[in-house]
């Protein structure tokens, strides 16, 4: 049996503590659930895309398969990014029956507002293996420039 | 023709036969599979992958397709993740009887197209009677 001196409780109960504690479990949950969740449901429009932040330049991956370069648009007009594209779909030949269909073909145009501005002269876009990755470099008034300190 | 939208199609998790060692994740590639009357033809979504790190292997009939993905190269902080990338691996039983040496694969544009040639049955073979 446990037992508990009279000095260990607080001198006094805080009515909020209780909700307190059950704020703070809230909040983990949501947290775990968001961390679990991240990637999916985020994005309604195609296709998803994850955006990555260096110092001097942003580069933002979307996965693509099946779709050429050809029918690959993609433009930049102020901090508005635009991608444009279809997939084809097969040739469905005579004589086929099909198990399952799970691939989708269509067109999809998704435009995105960049979180800094970008040099329009410099962008770089690349389509292999059915990932694209697009790597824009940042204007130069958006790059952080290093301050010296100089000692006196 | 007015063509149909693209919509985000959700990731599912792959079944794996055992629990993993490494915590990887890995994805069920969405698949075509249709038939014809010569092949059994699988076409699946793995962008990301090369061929060196695919894997097909077609063993008492199941077919596996697993592709190893490059993990995606580390160019700064993520600000914004809408999907998540990991390996993919899906196997599927082959009700038909596939001639193992005549299989071809081919991966383009992160698209995997898997032809799985019928054995065709012994056609019967018409003897001819010849009048002497």
């Amino acid at each position: 049996m446990t037992f508990v001196r009279f000095t260990d409780r607080p001198p006094f109960r805080n009515p909020w503590a209780e909700f307190e504690r059950i704020r703070q479990g809230l909040d983990e949950l949501s947290r775990t659930y968001i961390e679990r969740g991240k990637g999916q449901g985020l994005a309604n429009v195609y296709p998803a895309l994850n955006m990555y932040e260096a110092t001097d330049r942003l580069v933002i991956t979307a996965e693509l398969p099946g779709v050429k370069v050809d029918n690959l648009d993609l433009s930049l007009e102020g901090d508005t990014l635009t991608l444009q594209g279809k997939r084809d779909r097969r040739q469905s030949e005579s004589g086929i029956s099909y198990h399952r269909r799970e691939i989708e073909a269509g067109s999809f145009s998704r435009s995105i507002a960049l979180p800094v501005k970008v040099d329009p002269e410099q962008v770089d876009a690349r389509l292999a293996n059915g990932i694209l990755t697009i790597t824009l470099f940042k204007a130069s008034a958006a790059t952080p420039r290093q301050i010296k300190v100089n000692a006196e | 023709m007015t063509e149909q939208e693209l919509k985000i199609q959700e990731k599912k998790a792959a079944q794996l036969s055992g629990e993993q060692t490494k915590n990887e994740l890995y994805f069920a590639p969405h698949v075509d599979i249709y038939e014809t009357d010569q092949e059994v033809i699988v076409i699946a979504d793995m962008p990301g992958v090369v061929t060196d790190d695919l894997d097909l292997s077609l063993e008492d009939s199941i077919l596996t397709i697993q592709g190893r993905r490059l993990p995606p190269a580390q160019s700064g902080r993520l600000i914004l993740e809408e999907y998540e990338t990991g390996h993919y691996l899906r196997r599927f039983t082959v009700a038909e009887t596939i001639d193992q040496e005549r299989i071809a694969a081919s991966l383009t544009d992160g698209v995997l197209t898997v032809r799985l040639p019928k054995i065709q049955p012994l056609q019967p073979r018409k003897i001819e009677v010849q009048i002497g």
